[in-house]
């Protein structure tokens, strides 16, 4: 049996026309899988190169250049939230702020709360830098996230 | 001068309703109408061609001419690439665009499209878009069910797809070949040139690399015209022949320590003193400003003093800056290290290096560890000169690197020895953090 369900198999078939080489596909292909199952794991990366006529050494390349996808070793945790550290942000405060997530959430940037709820990560600018000090939330961002918002934040993510 | 009627930000000044039947109420997809029924792609290119318009990416490369590079009469299939990476710090416009109007984009990728007979437009968008990402495929959605994309759209021998394609948090994908390589499925590195993208690119067929603003302007070039776009901004300077002058609107993005950081469409060739002090609000907390990051931190670094610069295609240059770049400013205040502050540029690109060139992989890396021991006092009398050298050795210009990202990486480190040595060699003698570092300065 497939390690990967046959709805997310659909989903990475469906790409396949959009590009003239399957290998194309192995960014969305990766992106679906890690959305719904928090890492891309050995068996599904295996999965996803006999669907795309890859090599999963291939696919294991590409995944690993980007270092957004999660191995099975460490998984994401329901929430994926950013701390941005770039110049805009760190002008107004965006060192520090990671800082107090981290003591807050009693985790190191890169790692998931012990409730399994909020993984913290660093970001390179978010382009958000109206915003400063900025983060973001899965994939959307919050603007001006100043200290005294932590609270409320974790709140919402807990 | 008369207050600028914005033309890119208009309807998103306005708070438009960003969909289709609001965007056509708006005079939207006039020029796409004008084009398929009155203009043949070779008129398209030409308009744009003579309307001076340059890409608004960070190189600044006419873009009309960059189209004519295709290949003639080539069997197709040529691909677009739309890049919108955006991932240059402290720039934010692309998003702006995407996000609260992207029909006006969208309606460029279909000029772009016919101009160049592309018939699939790849729209290359960073994975922290997300808002973004959900209105383009909102607005595409809404073109195939009215026409305006897929099989011969308003009737014409003309068809286009359009996907978007997210990226995964690489800086470099934002570099035109990066790019490419990351949209085939690989890792995002550069790709030796030639070949140049228009001669072989995506899937090794003919592809134009476009930046979002700068199509978000073919819109307006093809509905009003050529001439129309020249009374915007700067013609060519008649002293020097290769300028192509630098013409039209420019979103210029405000942030760092300025009161009301924020993204403002003006003229080309405003002065970084007049979008700080009238448009940013000025220098917060009623202080001075020490200097700024005019263009995105790859363009190097302006002084106070500097701010009269005007932020065209050849200003920054005139005071050592690397270009125009992406026309980001962020403004940093009297309190701010200049270590903190080159520490937080070096730590960007060490981390963002992709790793193929040697001398950028290793020479980003060794200039934030110097940083770092700086910032921590214990800094060495010889570090600058060491610091400058690394600087000066990695990138294109050099001849060391595949592309820019090292030019941009090492030109604020040169600019920052340059401009602000005496305040890095008082911090390296004494030994000890001189004012308000980074993390406190909030």
């Amino acid at each position: 049996m497939a390690y990967l369900s046959e709805d997310l198999r659909q989903q990475i078939l469906a790409y396949i026309p959009r590009y003239p080489s399957k290998q194309a596909v192995t960014l969305p292909a990766l992106h679906i899988v890690h959305d719904a199952m928090r890492c891309v794991s050995h068996e599904a990366i295996r999965e996803i190169a006999e669907m795309l006529d890859l090599s999963p050494a291939q696919v294991h390349d590409t995944m690993t250049f980007y270092q957004f996808f999660r191995e099975e070793n460490a998984p994401l945790g329901q929430t994926r939230l950013w701390v941005c550290r770039s110049l805009a942000c760190g002008l107004r405060g965006g060192d520090a702020l990671l800082e107090t997530f981290c003591e807050k959430l009693h985790v190191e940037p890169g790692g998931t709360t012990k409730d399994g709820k909020i993984t913290l990560e660093f970001a390179e600018c978010l382009g958000a830098c109206e915003g400063a000090p900025a983060v973001m939330v899965n994939d959307e961002h919050r603007h001006c996230v100043t200290a005294e918002k932590v609270d409320a934040l974790i709140g919402e993510l807990s | 001068m008369p207050d600028f009627e914005p033309v890119l930000l208009k309807r998103i000044n306005a708070k438009a309703n960003p969909w289709l039947d609001a965007y056509r109420a708006d005079g939207g997809y006039r020029g796409v109408t004008k084009a398929l029924n009155e203009m043949t792609p070779a008129q398209v290119i030409d308009v744009v061609k003579n309307s001076g318009l340059r890409g608004r990416g960070g190189a600044g490369f006419p873009c009309g001419v960059k189209w004519t590079f295709l290949p003639k009469d080539h069997p197709g299939p040529i691909y677009l690439c739309v890049n919108a990476d955006e991932s240059e710090p402290c720039t934010f416009n692309n998003r702006i665009l995407m996000e609260h109007d992207p029909h006006q984009v969208l309606e460029g990728i279909l000029l772009a499209s016919y101009a160049t007979k592309a018939s699939v437009a790849y729209v290359y968008l960073r994975y922290e878009y997300g808002v973004a990402y959900r209105n383009m495929q909102k607005a595409i959605d809404e073109l195939y069910a009215n026409n305006l994309l897929g099989k011969n759209i308003l009737g014409k021998d003309f068809s286009l797809e359009v996907y978007l394609h997210r990226g995964a948090g690489a800086y470099i994908c934002g570099e035109e070949t990066g790019l490419i390589e990351s949209l085939e499925g690989k890792r995002g590195w550069p790709r030796i040139k030639p070949p140049f993208p228009a001669v072989e690119g995506a899937f090794r067929k003919p592809t134009v690399v476009n930046n979002i603003e700068t199509l978000a302007c073919v819109t307006h070039v093809i509905d009003r015209g050529a001439d129309w776009f020249k009374t915007i901004g700067i013609p060519p300077d008649p002293k020097n022949p290769r300028d192509a002058g630098s013409y039209g609107p420019k979103l210029y993005c405000i942030s760092g320590h300025v009161n009301t950081p924020c993204c403002v469409e003006l003229p080309l060739g405003i002065t970084v003193r007049e979008l700080v002090d009238r448009h940013g609000g000025g220098v917060w907390k009623g202080r001075k400003a020490k200097g700024c990051i005019p263009g995105g931190i790859s363009m190097g670094m302006m002084t106070e003093a500097e701010f009269d610069t005007p932020l065209d295609f050849n200003g920054p240059g005139k005071v050592g800056c690397l270009g125009l770049g992406t026309a980001a400013v962020t403004v940093f205040d009297e309190t701010t290290s200049i270590v903190d502050v080159l520490y937080n540029i070096c730590r960007f690109f060490a981390h963002e290096s992709c790793g193929q060139c040697t001398p950028c992989r290793e020479g980003t890396g060794w200039m934030m560890k110097m940083l770092d021991r700086i910032r921590h006092g214990q800094g060495r009398k010889e570090d600058l000169e060491i610091l400058d050298e690394v600087a000066k050795s990695i990138g294109i210009m050099p001849g060391t690197t595949i592309c820019g990202l090292a030019d941009g990486a090492g030109w604020p480190v040169k600019n920052a020895i340059a401009k602000f040595r005496p305040e890095l060699e008082e911090y390296i003698r004494a030994g000890q953090k001189t004012t308000v570092a980074l993390e406190m300065a909030h």
